[in-house]
């Protein structure tokens, strides 16, 4: 009897365990009960949601959901998930996942005033399936003690001439913004001469893997000049405002420096389409300073300004690239592969 | 099927590993209180046999029936757990994380815990260790543990039981004493046993009767007597004891003549040591002529008897031992004779065959 | 419990109860469950291969794959070799010599198996890297232009995943060194052996299987790797997949190329089985036997001891004492306030998914592995062999096959009137814990079977004679013998649970946000001063299971612990 009764007990514990594990788990999948008006976002931005995102409830009382995660890998769990995604809103920090998402047919096209309004026709998707939010512009920055004046970039192109062989850091090209900024000068300067280029860029550079190494090399002298986006140099200069590197938008005198976007859409499956578009309209523009200024970014709505730092170390404005970004959105396969082929890594 | 069932039947057992025919096509059977000793060379066949038995492999072929149920019949199985048939190895068999009484309580199952109890003392009693039942195994001898193991074994009152070499790790005199002590173990509960072992001494020893195995079948199954004296071929009288054989011609050898009444067509006779008898040429006072034609060509001392190896006059060898009052010495002429009461037995050469 | 069937006399066949052929069957149905759960997701993903895309396949080949092949391949021997080198030195050290600190060191030095790589890699390069304190001090003693080595190098990725990765291979060298070289040792010594060479031909070949397995799980994390290899510019096959999968937004093609890291490993598993060869080391229990450490002094003792230190603080102290260095920096800084705040939701959800995560493929684990010891060993062989796909896949592979299987599970469900509520079926804890599973259940099966192949099959065999049913034998008999190995595979799987990063990042649930997603919030911002407070909690709650795991090595042989425990409660 004794042999029965432990081996019962024995069995009653591995039930007790197994019962608190199922427990546990329905506990967890089910603490998404909804109350009141709620909105889900997939983002591939995690900046500053939070506070943005209360302040959002807080004018209209629509709970926002928010998931972060990688930009494609939240496109193809959207995709995976089809009609039983729990996504209204997908949100990304460039364009080309944005272009990809609405030729997999993964947005619904909005009949927005308020977003066609203030968002630029560049920053926005065909028939307004997607909108950009915030501006982030790809540009040349430079070491002011080691780059003479008159030797002060003014465009991408420049960077592949064989003055600059081993003064640049470039980011590596499995990042979308490297692809972005190669996608354009393809749909600038077709395959040919935008091969040249960023062949000459490879031949010139040491290729980094974060925005924020090639800022430090370019401080520590490991460098000369190189290419980021605006917000960390901003991010830098928060921190140490005497941080020895300089900004300057490139193609003032052309086409305009190189932007992209961080934006989203409504999901064709959306289960609240009516507060995505809201949340969408409100970062559009109530929100527009409170979404982008944590993070240094530029405002699409003109409407709005640029916080303080950007404003006084970059300018109010400056001459943009109105390439369309989902033209660009779309040649990033083709950017990757001419990376390949000229060999940057 | 016999009008009483057997506690073990095995029809034609098969079994295959890969190419390797391990059982081929065994048959034996087994009374309801009959202890069998199964014998053979390692390999042969006998451990598989066991385990087939024991419901460890499955049959690839034939039958196995414990008292009158069919638990394998080449297709199905019945898994181990529902056979009732204990198991003894070699070693590897208590469980170290367990006392000796809680091993033994394993096996008792619904029973009340005062029953339970009962039974582990009696198992206890029955190899002689009583007030063990609180050790753990790694504070036990060599003989102590398989000791416990049988105990074991017998406690939940197997239909069956199987010992897979029990004493093989033991030493040579402890062996001895724990043989007897299972066979009467066995006996006082009336458990029927297959007894694998290598040692044909063993074999003889504990065995009703002896299973003699060579490469997945069954060479002989008879009484240890039989086996010992009568055994069917070269191979069966080599294995199970010392022996020589000579050739026969018209119904007899150099030795004398040969009982063939259990094989007429038999090519060869089998010479026990303990069946000759030699004498040296200089006490050989009675005989003239061809008295020194048999010669010692080697001698090795067992103890209580010297063991020699003697020429005969025609070539062939055969063994014989003598008592150690009286050595000889290798060179030694003399003549070897049939002991009186002995006789030359005819078996089976199959290596000729 | 109807055993009575078997001796009714006089009937034909044996008849079983219901109960017993589910027991029966139960346990290879049970294994391949358990391999069909893991194969699935990773089998919608290769449908893609029946039609390969041959453009992009000649692409990569005229590109980068002959790089990202050759640096794989160098990768790959060249961390193996450094835990080879690092990892039995150790446990040698360690397990034969006593030497001061040697009890502590002996534990300690499996902490490094808490520091995430990516954390390391993104340590390495703000302490090492040009711009790093080390090298401007060093470029103001040496001037501008004064040589270092190159930190965003091949070789210093190795350096980096030697130095997380090397504790597999001493743990499970130190473990096989305590449960068995011993009297082989003492036997060469006694032959005339000196004490390296009664090592190195004696010990070392003993330990192979160990040391096969421990350096299988190494290469494994390495090949799956696609973050911590990006901050050192080192391009493999599995940065590759992600390349075409991000940047041409082509998943057919990058599942199409994961097959070539899925070749890798299994290059590796092959590997590992002629490494194990045929050996089978296990001893009869209650007679393992571990080295007798001897007393080291002197200088010989000094040199020990501080070889082992160096070695900790390279892995584990000063990282964390970096780490702990930026946390309070932040801590301080009043702008961050808001975060902090969220800190206990995330360690909440953290040790939870770490837990579930570690409960369900140990189950998982002592299934399958019993199931090989009860059932048809060739078949539920096979089924043991397919669980380890899914460790051999980068997690975020696993993920979105995850999410197919689940939805295609579901769709099936609904067509049979049974839909899940909601979307139980992806994004929920449920999905997650299921894509952790798939992806840990190989290293948790490992050191189960390790630890059965340590019972003998007779105790097994005498076990089921004795009428016992293959449940209470799992239960009673291998649980409690292999319960060093079992508690091993927890410690390991709750260890890589907790640092998983991709899996968590892609399938958790709204607001089930971990301690490593915020790590990689932060990190792949650059925020990484940020990022230090989650990073060091990963740390230091991964040493937690670390310390226990360590306890184990620390207790003289394996079947001591039974023992003790028994004596403990009697």
């Amino acid at each position: 009897m004794n042999q029965h009764l432990s081996s019962r007990k024995v069995r009653g514990r591995v039930a007790t365990w197994f019962g608190l594990a199922i427990g546990l788990t329905l506990a967890i999948a089910g603490c998404s009960g909804e109350d009141g008006p709620v909105v889900r976002v997939y983002s591939g931005r995690h900046y500053d949601l939070e506070q943005a995102f209360d302040q959002f409830t807080e004018e209209t009382g629509i709970e926002v959901e928010f998931l972060t995660g990688t930009d494609a890998e939240l496109r193809e769990r959207i995709e995976a998930e089809g009609d039983e995604t729990a996504a209204d809103v997908y949100m990304t920090v460039d364009a080309g996942n944005l272009a990809t998402a609405d030729a997999q047919g993964l947005f619904t096209p909005l009949d927005s005033d308020v977003l066609d309004a203030a968002v630029p026709a560049s920053l926005r998707g065909p028939e307004g399936s997607w909108y950009g939010l915030t501006i982030r512009a790809r540009t040349i920055v430079y070491n002011p003690e080691r780059v003479a004046t008159d030797e002060v970039p003014t465009t991408y192109e420049e960077l592949a001439d064989p003055a600059w062989e081993g003064r640049l850091c470039l980011r590596n090209s499995s990042n979308i913004y490297t692809q972005s900024l190669v996608a354009s000068l393809l749909a600038h300067h077709g395959e040919e001469e935008a091969t040249r280029i960023v062949a000459g860029w490879t031949a010139n550079a040491e290729i980094m893997e974060k925005d924020s190494l090639i800022l430090a090399s370019i401080a520590a002298g490991e460098c000369d000049a190189g290419i980021t986006n605006h917000y960390y140099l901003a991010r830098e200069l928060e921190e140490d405002a005497d941080f020895p590197v300089e900004l300057t938008w490139a193609h003032q005198d052309g086409r305009g420096v190189h932007v992209n976007v961080s934006g989203g859409g409504v999901t064709k499956y959306a289960a609240h389409p009516e507060e995505a578009q809201q949340l969408l309209e409100w970062l559009a523009t109530d929100g527009q300073s409170l979404f982008v200024d944590g993070n240094h970014e530029y405002p699409v709505n003109p409407e709005a300004k640029p916080v303080a730092l950007i404003a006084e170390n970059f300018g109010e404005s400056f001459v943009m690239d109105e390439l369309d970004a989902s033209i660009f959105g779309g040649l990033n396969a083709d950017a990757v592969r001419l990376m390949d082929e000229v060999g940057y890594r | 099927m016999s009008e009483m069932a057997e506690a073990l039947q095995a029809e034609d057992a098969v079994k295959r590993f890969g190419s390797v025919t391990a059982l081929d096509g065994v048959s034996l059977d087994l009374g309801s209180d009959e202890l069998l000793a199964l014998v053979g060379p390692s390999g042969c066949g006998k451990s598989t046999l066991l385990r087939a038995i024991a419901g460890l492999v499955s049959l690839d072929g034939g039958r196995l029936t414990l008292n009158g149920t069919v638990v394998d019949d080449g297709q199905r199985r019945l898994p181990p757990e529902h056979r009732r048939v204990g198991l003894v190895f070699q070693e590897h068999s208590l469980f170290p994380h367990l006392t000796v009484s809680k091993n033994i309580v394993f096996g008792i199952r619904d029973e009340s815990r005062g029953e339970a109890k009962r039974r582990v003392d009696e198992a206890l009693e029955l190899v002689e260790l009583s007030g063990y039942g609180d050790r753990f195994p790694h504070e036990l001898s060599g003989g102590e543990r398989q000791r416990v193991s049988l105990a074991r074994a017998l406690a939940p009152r197997p239909a069956l039981l199987l010992l897979d070499e029990p004493f093989a790790s033991l030493d040579p005199n402890l062996r001895v004493q724990l043989r007897g002590d299972v066979v009467a173990a066995l006996r006082a509960t009336k458990t029927p046993a297959v007894f694998v072992t290598h040692e044909q001494t063993e074999a003889l020893a504990v065995g009703d009767r002896v299973a003699v195995m060579r490469a997945g079948k069954i060479e002989q199954l008879a009484s240890p007597e039989e086996i010992f004296h009568r055994p069917t071929n070269r191979f069966v009288a080599a294995f199970m004891g010392e022996a020589a054989f000579l050739p026969i011609e018209a119904g007899t050898t150099t030795l004398g003549a040969v009982d063939m009444s259990h094989r007429r067509s038999a090519t060869i006779a089998m010479v026990r040591p303990d069946d000759v008898l030699f004498t040296p040429a200089a006490v050989d006072s009675g005989h003239h002529g061809d008295f020194s034609d048999d010669e010692i060509v080697a001698s090795e001392f067992r103890g209580a008897t010297w063991y020699y190896t003697v020429k005969l006059s025609d070539g062939n060898q055969v063994y014989a031992v003598g008592s150690h009052l009286d050595p000889h010495e290798v060179g030694d002429r003399g003549r070897l004779e049939m002991m009186p009461g002995h006789r030359l037995i005819a078996v089976a050469d199959e290596t000729q065959a | 419990m109807n055993s009575a069937a078997v001796a009714d006399r006089g009937e034909g066949k044996a008849r079983l109860g219901l109960g017993d052929r589910l027991s029966l069957i139960g346990w290879p149905v049970a294994a391949w469950l358990a391999a069909l759960a893991v194969v699935a997701p990773v089998a919608f993903l290769s449908t893609s291969l029946l039609d390969p895309n041959t453009e992009v396949w000649a692409h990569q080949w005229n590109t980068r794959l002959p790089g990202q092949l050759y640096q794989t391949a160098v990768l790959l021997a060249g961390v193996s070799i450094g835990t080879l080198i690092i990892g039995c030195s150790l446990a040698w050290l360690t397990g034969a010599y006593r030497f001061p600190g040697s009890r502590l060191l002996g534990w300690m030095l499996v902490a490094p198996l808490a520091m995430p790589s990516y954390v390391l890699g993104f340590l390495t390069l703000s302490v090492f890297g040009f711009p790093g304190p080390i090298q401007t001090r060093w470029r103001a003693m040496f001037g501008q232009d004064a040589w270092f080595p190159d930190v965003r190098s091949l070789g210093a990725a190795i350096v980096v995943f030697t130095v997380v990765l090397y504790p597999y291979v001493y743990l499970l060298a130190r473990a096989a060194l305590r449960d068995q070289a011993g009297s082989s040792y003492e036997v060469a010594r006694s032959l005339g052996a000196g004490p390296v060479e009664a090592a190195v031909r004696v010990v070392l070949p003993l330990l192979r299987p160990a040391i096969a397995a421990g350096t299988a799980v190494v290469m494994m994390e390495t090949l799956t790797d696609f973050g911590t290899v990006q901050y050192f510019s080192v391009d493999t096959v599995s940065v590759g997949v992600f390349r075409i999968w991000r940047g041409t937004f082509d998943r057919d093609a990058a599942s199409e190329f994961a097959t070539l890291v899925l070749a890798f490993a299994l290059l590796v598993i092959g590997l590992e089985r002629i490494l194990r060869g045929r050996a089978r080391f296990g001893q009869a229990a209650g007679e393992a036997a571990g080295i007798e450490p001897r007393q080291l002094t002197g200088a010989k003792a000094v040199a020990a001891t501080l070889t082992c230190v160096s070695v900790l603080v390279l892995a584990f102290a000063g990282p964390a004492i970096q780490l702990l260095v930026w946390a309070l920096q932040e801590a301080a800084d009043p702008k961050r306030a808001s975060l902090t705040e969220r800190y206990f939701g995330f360690l909440q959800n953290s040790l939870i998914l770490a837990s579930v995560t570690a409960a369900v493929c140990v189950s998982t684990a002592l299934v399958v592995v019993n199931a090989r010891r009860f059932g048809s060993r060739r078949s539920t062989g096979v089924a043991t062999r397919l669980t380890a796909v899914g460790y051999a896949v980068p997690g975020p592979v696993v993920a979105i096959g995850v999410i197919l299987a689940l939805v295609a599970l579901d769709r099936v469900l609904e067509s049979l009137g049974l839909g899940l509520p909601g979307t139980v079926a992806t994004g929920s804890f449920l999905a997650l814990a299921y894509a952790y599973v798939v992806r840990l259940l190989a290293p948790g099966i490992n050191a189960v079977e390790a630890g059965l192949d340590q019972v003998h099959p007779d105790m097994t065999a005498t076990a089921r004679s004795l009428g016992r049913r293959p449940l209470d034998i799992a239960g009673r008999i291998h649980l409690p013998l292999s319960r060093t190995s079992v508690i091993t595979a927890t410690v390991l799987v709750a260890i890589d649970a907790l640092k998983e990063l991709p899996i968590v990042l892609l399938l958790r649930p709204f607001g089930f946000d971990t301690l490593s997603v915020w790590t990689y919030n932060l990190a792949s911002e650059s925020l990484f001063k940020q990022a230090a407070l989650p990073a060091l909690t990963i740390v230091v709650v991964a040493l937690i299971p670390v310390a226990l795991l360590s306890r184990q090595i620390s207790q003289p042989s394996g079947v001591a612990s039974p023992r003790q425990s028994a004596a403990r409660s009697g």
